[in-house]
């Protein structure tokens, strides 16, 4: 579903991935751990190319968003991504985030999309936020309205850039629990996060990845019991 | 010391036209300078850098010279050049234009800019494509702090309209340099049209107070 051949990406002077190879089925849920300015998140966004690599190739879904010609929006709109800092559109209310990408995007009646985003704030326990304005909510509930919106795309992937990273410690849980619910549908998830017993749990696969390269890919019991690198044991210690 | 404001009513057509005058440059160059301000900013934001530097150099241009200069350029030096004359109220109307939409296209330019980088990315992620970002995304935001810049913009260019006197054109100071003429009283006629200048900024004040109200009205919910 995701196919990562080589890819190097340079901000400047700066070489931020080195080489990296990832190859990611249909319906995996995998997570990226590592530490900060590692390179996680620049792979997560290179898979939607809002980061584009400086070389290598990126190959979603059988095709390679790297070539010059692919329209990237096409790519785009079947790759949900979810922000640390949710970026919900703030002069839109909750039902105009919802429907404005579907209705602009995927051309669906106004009807239908609000249809199908009252079924996803259900899903949320958010549905009756509908009429309210991104300030008034609180980040918990702005996070699971980010993700709810990115789902009204009907994505394949979803991508999650550290999404609980910018919460207060008692909305922690709220989002977890929608993606955790999330990764029991079969949709591919590639998550970027610092909780690693979250990790562990919904992971199907670990990724760690230091200065640029993945040093470990394993399953989660397998990264968090008995990790290879000394680089990877030196990190779980510091954080488990 | 006595005022004797009789003798400044007594010409008062004089100051209705040169109010209109004013009022009408004013309004033409706001529209004429948003117009062209806003083609500017859209040359700042592209990628292709002689477009960029072009715009730029334009804005430093006009932002580098005083006004006055560059009103008595267009106005006597342009047509010793071309051989084309200018009324002045067209001279006046070119060089506030061509002003303004230097100073437009840097306000322009800087609420774009300031809207999160965020926004451009969950816009991006979810497949809309340039021109509705901005239009429905990025605009609609920038707009907020974009608002106040335009306001002074308007306020400043009613006020500097007054430079045209210089020129000959007769708005308003030159409408109360008239009648100063021709009453030999000073202080009457300029307090006066201090008076209308103040009215004038003020209802535009209050205009653009409401319009900010308005666009805010997503924030005053919270």
């Amino acid at each position: 579903m995701i196919e990562f051949h080589k890819v190097y990406k340079n901000f400047g002077k700066l070489e931020v991935l080195k080489g990296i190879d990832l190859n990611i089925e249909k319906g995996q849920v995998v997570t990226l751990i590592g530490p900060s300015g590692s390179g996680k998140s620049t792979i997560l966004r290179c898979m939607n190319l809002l980061e584009r690599p400086t070389s290598g190739t990126v190959i979603i879904d059988g095709q390679d968003i790297t070539k010059p010609k692919v329209d990237i929006q096409d790519v785009r709109k079947n790759i949900g991504m979810v922000f640390q800092h949710f970026n919900l559109f703030p002069h839109k209310t909750v039902m105009e985030n919802m429907t404005y990408a579907p209705i602009k995007v995927n051309k669906l009646s106004k009807a239908d999309a609000e249809t199908k985003a009252l079924e996803l704030l259900k899903r949320v326990g958010l549905v009756e936020k509908t009429d309210v304005y991104p300030g008034k909510l609180s980040g918990g509930q702005k996070q699971r309205i980010a993700i709810a919106r990115a789902l009204a795309m009907e994505p394949q992937i979803m991508l999650f850039d550290e999404p609980t990273s910018a919460l207060d410690p008692e909305m922690v849980k709220e989002v977890l629990k929608v993606i955790q619910d999330l990764s029991h549908t079969g949709i591919t998830m590639v998550l970027v996060t610092h909780e690693m017993g979250f990790a562990r749990e919904v992971s199907d696969r670990i990724c760690f990845i230091d200065d640029g390269q993945i040093l470990e890919d394993a399953s989660p019991d397998e990264f968090f019991q008995h990790p290879k690198t000394e680089r990877a044991q030196a990190f779980l210690e510091k954080v488990l | 010391m006595k005022l004797d404001f009789s003798s400044v009513w007594q010409y008062w057509p004089f100051l209705y036209h040169g109010a209109l005058l004013t009022l009408k440059i004013t309004l033409i160059c706001t529209v004429l300078g948003f117009i062209l301000g806003t083609l500017l900013s859209l040359l700042k934001l592209t990628k292709c850098k002689p477009l960029v530097w072009i715009a730029n150099f334009y804005t430093s241009i006009f932002r580098g010279t005083p006004l006055l200069v560059q009103l008595c350029i267009i106005h006597f030096g342009i047509p010793q050049l071309i051989g084309i004359t200018f009324t002045t109220t067209q001279s006046g109307i070119l060089t506030f234009s061509l002003n303004s939409a230097a100073y437009v296209s840097e306000i322009l330019r800087g609420g774009i800019v300031g809207v999160d980088k965020g926004q451009y990315e969950a816009s991006m992620s979810l497949g809309v494509g340039y021109k509705d970002m901005m239009k429905d995304i990025i605009f609609p935001q920038a707009i907020r702090s974009i608002l106040p810049g335009l306001v002074n913009e308007g306020i400043s260019l009613l006020k500097e309209s007054s430079i045209l006197s210089y020129i000959g054109a007769v708005e308003l100071l030159r409408a109360a340099d008239q009648i100063t003429v021709l009453t030999f009283r000073f202080f009457e006629p300029y307090l006066v049209i201090a008076l209308i200048y103040y009215v004038m900024v003020m209802i535009l004040t209050l205009f653009a107070n409401r319009l900010e109200r308005w666009l805010n009205r997503s924030d005053r919910v919270s």
